[in-house]
């Protein structure tokens, strides 16, 4: 996918003003968030869980090579043939070269977000291959030629009336109000082919080492169509979700359908393994897997290496109130929230992701709901800092940080110049205590207005009360 | 140098680990494999699954039902079909061939499903009463296309079968069966998705419906 996260602040600012769209969000945000709360209260030691979890993937993640190379030898060895792609390009081009050896015509998928970061679609239609994506909010958004702007819920921004004029405009049968009448009409639209697709592509939550198996995790039931009924299964995924066993499987599986939609359990867990058995009527006779680099390397060693713990949940995007307001286009690549804004500029260039580790207000909900409890306050600071060593702030904003720097370090002058700021802060609030404009920052206020302070700085409040409290002991 | 090649060397590159991988450090992969550490179980999870199994099944709109033996199975099926007002005509597993169906006035066929197929029948490996999951492994005679293809699909499931987690699942299938096999298949519930407007709508690609009928 196109990155388009420079654009953060314009297009940010047009979704705020999205009637539609704002709908949609504050619908989504009390599902999500209070869906989360109520499951996972119905486990009493969800902190272990999470912490077992945390220790599980970094343990994967600091032997990332012996663990891939066991998948590897494991998957081989119960028929399936194991691609590696250090590139976008390359993944796709593995993938377009297996659909051409096998005249494969029609590819049927269930949802992958790495197949969004690397754009498979287009290649994959570009060579001539019909793709039809088959999860609900996937296929909308197929027909409205969108990318998704949630990584569980991908057309959550869509209202139920632009669906059903998407439906109309591309089934050809009489308008519908009714979301489940919507639903039975895309499943008996979808099912013909399921049927027929020469090939079925899927991603994977996990793979696992011990058996070298593939997994997905969902609630329609479409990965299970994708995975059983072509001829050729395709699996494209990360290098970073490996884990070792099924019971690590089992862990982490309590944590993200919780944390993803506040369910205990999703309605499908399809684990895959290998290829068609001589006694089976049903299964692919061509298992592939293609293990996707495209960035993830360079979060190893780095700073930033705790990202990959990461298990595509969104919990971090339900919580952030950034996120909550603009929706997850305005994030401009694939991955929108928390974990996009650490995701984009470690994945695509922090050159490209212009804003994003700056579209948060540290409130720290993403950290507190991540059920492999990733930092990403943390990261995102790292980031910024990165984002100022390397110059790619704007000059407005390194000059005020260096003025700034400039008093910090001069304890009486800083202390006198705020002194100073508080009481020019209180005279310019007025009666009212509410400032309307700030010169300089005015892009704040002009949406706002800052409460002004009392006049006076803390130092000075607790200097007077410790002075009154030496004198009546 | 293949890609596979480089990936694995910037991995141990920025890793800070020097050359290819080591023996040892493929052994202490492996032993972290063979291991299998569990890890942390809720408390309400690790004691009475029947219980939490049938608790679940409700949580999740998988109707059930409680018969005496497997030969009580069709006339329950039949009672069923008819409260659904659903057609008296199945197409399952072979472990169901023997019963007596013509009894219960049902016409039952082993096959796999296919699309036109509106009722499947199945058994299943195991049931798990943390989540009122049902495990299904694929083979000849147990086809996953079964429990996905038709509107209804119906489990049998032995009460003695119904073990408290998906860890204790693993390792039945480890003792019994060996390896995971090519479809290994967790169903929970009924097929839904709530991708229009974040409504939860039953009946997505899988069955609208699915019961449970729990044998001895």
């Amino acid at each position: 996918m196109q990155v388009q996260s420079m654009f953060f602040k314009e297009s940010a600012s047009k979704k705020l003003n999205d009637a539609v769209l704002q709908k949609a969000m504050k619908k989504a945000k009390s599902k999500f968030v209070d869906g989360r709360a109520a499951s996972v209260a119905t486990i009493d030691n969800w902190e272990d869980i999470r912490t077992h979890a945390a220790a599980l993937r970094d343990r994967v993640i600091a032997n990332l090579d012996a663990y891939l190379i066991e998948f590897e030898k494991n998957a081989i060895r119960r028929g399936s043939v194991v691609h590696w792609a250090e590139t976008a390009e390359e993944a796709n081009a593995i993938i377009v070269e297996i659909a051409r050896k096998n005249a494969v015509k029609t590819v049927t998928k269930s949802k992958s977000m790495v197949s969004e970061e690397i754009s498979l679609n287009d290649a994959l239609e570009a060579a001539g291959v019909k793709v039809l994506e088959t999860d609900l909010g996937e296929y909308i958004l197929q027909l409205a030629k969108e990318p998704p702007s949630h990584i569980v819920a991908p057309a959550v921004h869509k209202s139920k009336e632009q669906v059903a004029a998407l439906f109309v405009a591309h089934h050809h049968k009489p308008l519908l109000t009714d979301i489940s009448a919507m639903t039975r009409e895309a499943r008996e639209e979808l099912r013909a082919h399921f049927l027929a697709a020469d090939m079925g592509i899927s991603g994977a939550n996990f793979v696992i080492a011990e058996t070298g198996t593939t997994l997905t995790v969902t609630n329609e039931g479409n990965a299970d169509m994708v995975t059983t009924i072509p001829r050729i299964h395709c699996v494209i995924t990360g290098i970073e979700k490996v884990i070792p066993t099924l019971e690590d499987f089992a862990t982490l599986i309590r944590l993200l359908p919780r944390s993803a939609i506040g369910q205990s359990i999703a309605n499908y867990l399809t684990l895959t393994t290998g290829v068609k058995q001589a006694n089976e009527q049903e299964g692919p006779e061509q298992m592939h897997i293609v293990l996707v680099d495209a960035g993830r390397t360079k979060l190893l060693g780095d700073d930033m290496q705790s990202m990959l713990r990461c298990i595509r949940c969104g919990a971090c995007m339900n919580h952030c109130p950034v996120y909550q307001n603009v929706g997850g286009h305005a994030y401009g690549w694939v991955y929108p929230g928390p974990m996009g804004s650490v995701l984009t500029p470690t994945y695509v260039g922090i050159e490209n992701a212009g804003d994003l580790p700056n579209a948060a207000t540290f409130c720290g909900e993403c950290q507190v709901v991540c059920p492999v409890k990733i930092p990403l306050p943390d990261l995102m600071r790292k980031l910024r800092e990165k984002q100022f060593d390397l110059h790619l702030r704007p000059f407005s904003e390194r000059f005020a940080i260096q003025v700034w720097a400039f008093f910090v370090k001069r304890p009486v002058l800083y202390s006198f110049a705020s002194r100073m700021g508080a009481r020019l802060a209180a005279w310019m609030g007025g009666r009212e205590k509410l400032i309307h404009k700030l010169p300089g920052i005015d892009g704040w206020t002009d949406g706002r207005d800052m409460p002004a302070p009392e006049g006076k700085t803390f130092k000075e409040l607790y200097r007077k009360k410790y002075a009154s409290r030496k004198t009546n002991p | 140098m293949s890609a596979r090649e480089n990936i694995l060397a910037r991995i141990r590159t920025n890793s800070g680990k020097q050359g290819a991988t080591t023996e040892q450090e493929l052994v202490a992969a492996r032993a972290v494999i063979t291991a299998r550490t569990r890890g942390p179980l809720p408390t309400f999870a690790r004691h009475e699954p029947i219980a939490h199994f049938i608790e679940e099944c409700d949580r999740l709109k998988t109707t059930l039902a409680e018969v005496h033996s497997l030969q009580d199975v069709p006339a329950e099926i039949a009672r069923y079909l008819l409260v659904e007002n659903l057609e008296k005509k199945l197409v399952g597993w072979a472990e169901f061939s023997a019963l007596n169906w013509t009894g219960a006035r049902i016409e039952f066929i082993n096959r796999a499903a296919n699309a036109n197929d509106l009722v499947g029948l199945t058994g299943c490996f195991c049931a798990i009463g943390e989540t009122g999951t049902l495990l299904l492994l694929g083979a000849l005679a147990t086809p996953k296309v079964t429990a996905l293809l038709p509107e209804t699909h119906i489990c049998v499931v032995k009460k003695s079968r119904i073990v408290p987690t998906m860890e204790d699942a693993f390792q039945l299938m480890r003792d019994e069966i060996g390896e995971p096999p090519r479809a290994t298949f967790f169903v929970s519930g009924p097929s839904r998705t709530a991708d229009i407007e974040q409504t939860i709508v039953i009946g997505a690609h899988g069955p609208y419906r699915v019961h449970v009928v729990l044998i001895p």
